[in-house]
């Protein structure tokens, strides 16, 4: 059992837990992922890790509720537990066995979408350790939606809020304050973009335009996330690649993204479903489709 | 009285009712009927099933406890080779292996060995007969990674010579293979995997789960801070093969482990469980082995019309005998000698059938089985919408990418002495599907064995 030390709800649908599991915590590394499990009945969720404190042997995690176990994790409170939680999976970002004084060197921009600002935070943070500053932008829906704000400020260069209504910091999506940026005469080595798949495709498509490398964090479906299941393959250029293994993080100027949002659409019926029995519980008498329910 | 040429029937679900539900298709021997078929052993001198069997059990000489009715003195004979015998037989190719060298069998029906071991274990399982303990713990400390049947094998073996064993799990659920790949219909999950698991712990044996070697921690930190003496990888097979076709990253397009995995590990044909499977109207399984006929057999209890598609001739497909037969019973509908050469896809993404092209036999390959050619112009389309890929792994490369000096083959597996296991790093053993590619259960755990009896000469002096 992974206890919770702390829970805590960022924003609508969005949570943060810091959870026990030593293991993890004095092996992992920024980019790298976990794969957690509330108990016999939940999924294998995979959730990137968004800070580890290797002393304590906690790390943090953030998700967003989607299907049903989420919404089941989402009522977790502190001093609960997870059944299972499993990693680090995954290799951790690229940077992080490069020469630092080549890092030094490089301009590097970070770009974070909603709940993907989460993943982006132990990047800069790693960074930020190594006497490496780095600009952000986060987008969200709106100011309520904006997470982990202080967080970025204490460890980024220069940290640019986005809203898409306008309600806080820059008005408009994450790509548009990168064209901003650029035409200040900004000039970008390197960019990461995490966040949803459209957004990471948008971001892709303009940074491919102007020449800047941008690294991507791929959260396909997954099972066991150890290189067994093949759920989470996709194809990477003309390769197929398995995210569990492979990844999670690729170029982003060679991923088919359009075809990376089909797959993860796959289970959608099927979780509709299960969501209408989780929210209908006892009072639910079928109309899902699968129970043998008679509506 | 019997036929002493043909073997007692074993009681079976009915082909139609199985079809339609998960529970055992075969409901083994009673008392009754093992004491009779084991009447039918005529204890050879120089019994050659022993031979036959990768872990080398005691046949005529359990068999002639059960014909006694003294089911826990055939219990202990089994246990001396094999901790997993209510596994074993069930999923023990039998018919290749001991009851392929019986005797009776060249005049007749040979021994039904499988379903008198399974009736031992049973027995034990249901009147909880104990296996035998070390009597002495030596204190050595040995790492096994997996807890599969080479890995759970070569843990019992250890803990019965006295060593403090612990083994290291990925998923979140004990057995390997037996738990996400094999289905509950052929190999029940709580009755028999769990409760044989059970019993090695009750050896000594001390498991740890969510723990995957190379990322979790390493194999040289095992050996260096956490003070084990010997670690024996029993990982497993790794990556699903695909065949490289247009579709293949299709919706609706799995590989048999992830089929298998929802299915048997996360329960989605149970309904109270959070995961979701594709419930396909119309099922093409690809590939013919035990692994196919699995998910094959599934996806057919999960309501869908069910094809194999196989490039060989019935004659070649490399599943066993009992599984082609069940499965053709219950009703999956074979399409031999034809091989898929693209997936049909809609503008949404998902699979609508597969283009598929006729094959005939050629000159036998390097694998003496005669190779499959295409028929040109042969070219037709199977409707479906759901496509299984049961066509192999390829070795996991965590553990040999993270653990020094450890020597691989150009196939990517690990290096292992065949007879004790030793692989080109001091101390560090290996056995099962991270060896010798996919195989069966039982072979992994004769390699388990294996492994234990070469870290047990390694430590010996130590």
């Amino acid at each position: 059992m992974y206890k919770i030390v702390k829970a805590e709800k960022l924003a609508d649908k969005i949570y943060l837990m810091d959870v026990v599991a030593p293991r993890v915590a004095t092996h992992c590394e920024p980019g790298e992922f976990v794969i957690v499990k509330m108990d016999e009945k939940g999924e294998r969720v995979p959730l990137t890790i968004c800070n580890f404190d290797r002393e304590k042997g906690t790390i943090t995690i953030v998700f967003q509720t989607i299907g049903a176990s989420t919404t089941r994790m989402a009522e977790l409170k502190e001093g609960d537990s997870f059944m299972d939680i499993v990693g680090p999976l995954g290799n951790p970002s690229e940077f992080v066995h490069e020469d630092l004084e080549v890092l030094k060197k490089k301009k590097m921009l970070f770009v974070g979408g909603g709940v993907g600002a989460a993943p982006v935070l132990p990047q800069v943070k790693w960074l930020h350790e190594h006497g490496i500053d780095v600009d952000v932008i986060i987008g969200a829906k709106n100011k309520e939606m904006l997470i982990l704000e202080d967080e970025f400020k204490a460890v980024s260069g220069n940290y640019y809020p986005c809203t898409d209504d306008g309600s806080y910091g820059w008005n408009g999506m994450v790509t548009t304050k990168i064209e901003d940026l650029v035409s200040q005469g900004i000039k970008y080595d390197e960019c990461v973009a995490i966040g949803p798949m459209i957004m990471m495709k948008f971001c892709c498509l303009l940074t491919k335009k102007l020449e800047i490398p941008t690294i991507v964090s791929m959260n396909p479906i997954m099972v066991d996330g150890t290189g067994m299941c093949g759920a989470c393959r996709l194809h990477v250029g003309d390769e197929i690649k398995f995210a569990c293994v492979d990844g999670p993080e690729f170029d982003g100027h060679l991923i088919n993204f359009d075809e990376a949002m089909k797959r993860q659409a796959i289970y959608k019926t099927e979780e509709g479903r299960k969501m209408l029995e989780l929210q209908e519980g006892d009072t639910h008498h079928g109309g899902c489709g699968v129970c043998g329910g008679d509506k | 009285m019997a036929d002493v040429l043909k073997r007692i029937p074993v009681r079976e679900q009915e082909p139609k009712v199985r079809a339609t539900n998960f529970e055992e298709v075969s409901y083994g021997y009673n008392k009754e009927e093992a004491m009779e078929e084991a009447t039918r052993c005529i204890n050879c001198k120089n019994a050659k099933c022993i031979g036959g069997c990768p872990v080398s059990i005691n046949i005529p000489g359990f068999i002639e406890a059960v014909k006694n009715g003294d089911f826990e003195k055939a219990y202990e004979v089994i246990g001396e080779s094999s901790s997993l015998p209510a596994v074993c037989g069930r999923v023990c190719p039998q018919e290749t292996q001991c009851e392929e060298r019986c005797i009776r069998g060249l005049k007749g029906d040979p021994v039904s060995i499988g379903k008198l071991e399974r009736f031992v274990a049973d027995y034990a399982l249901e009147n909880n007969v104990m296996p035998k303990k070390a009597e002495k713990l030596n204190g050595k400390k040995v790492a096994v990674i997996g807890a599969g049947p080479a890995g759970l094998s070569c843990a019992g073996d250890l803990a019965k010579l006295g060593y403090d064993v612990t083994v290291f799990e990925a998923l979140h659920k004990l057995g390997g293979v037996l738990v996400y790949g094999i289905p509950e219909f052929r190999l029940p999950k709580d009755k028999v995997v769990a409760k044989e698991i059970e019993k090695v712990k009750e050896l000594g044996v001390k498991f740890e789960t969510d723990v995957v070697i190379g990322k979790s921690t390493t194999i040289d930190q095992l050996i260096d801070d956490e003070g084990f003496q010997a670690v024996f990888i029993g990982s497993g097979a790794g990556l699903p093969m695909f065949m490289g076709i247009p579709g293949e990253t299709a919706n609706g397009v799995f590989s048999a482990n992830e089929f298998l995995t929802r299915s048997n590990l996360m329960k989605a044909f149970d309904e109270s469980y959070d995961t979701p499977i594709k419930r396909g109207k119309k099922v093409a399984v690809v590939g013919g082995g035990n692994v196919a006929m699995d998910a094959a057999r599934t996806a057919l209890r999960l309501g869908a019309e069910v094809h194999i598609v196989y490039r060989r001739s019935e004659e070649e497909l490399p599943a066993r005998v009992e599984e082609v037969h069940h499965a053709k019973e219950e009703g999956i509908i074979f399409n031999l000698l034809t091989n898929p050469t693209e997936i049909l896809v809609d503008d949404k993404g998902n699979v609508t059938g597969m283009k598929v092209i006729k094959m005939e036999l050629g000159e036998p390959d390097a694998s003496g089985r005669r190779r499959p050619v295409a028929i040109p112009g042969s070219e037709f389309e199977i409707e479906c919408d759901t496509v299984i890929m049961s066509l192999g792994t390829s070795p996991n490369p965590l553990i040999a990418s993270t653990t020094k000096n450890l020597d691989t083959n150009k196939w990517k597996c690990i290096v292992a002495e065949e007879d004790n296991g030793q692989t080109s790093k001091a101390g560090v053993f290996a056995g099962g599907d991270a060896v010798t590619g996919a195989a069966t259960v039982i072979l992994a755990m004769g390699a388990g064995r294996a492994g234990a009896k070469g870290i047990d000469e390694y430590l010996a002096d130590k």
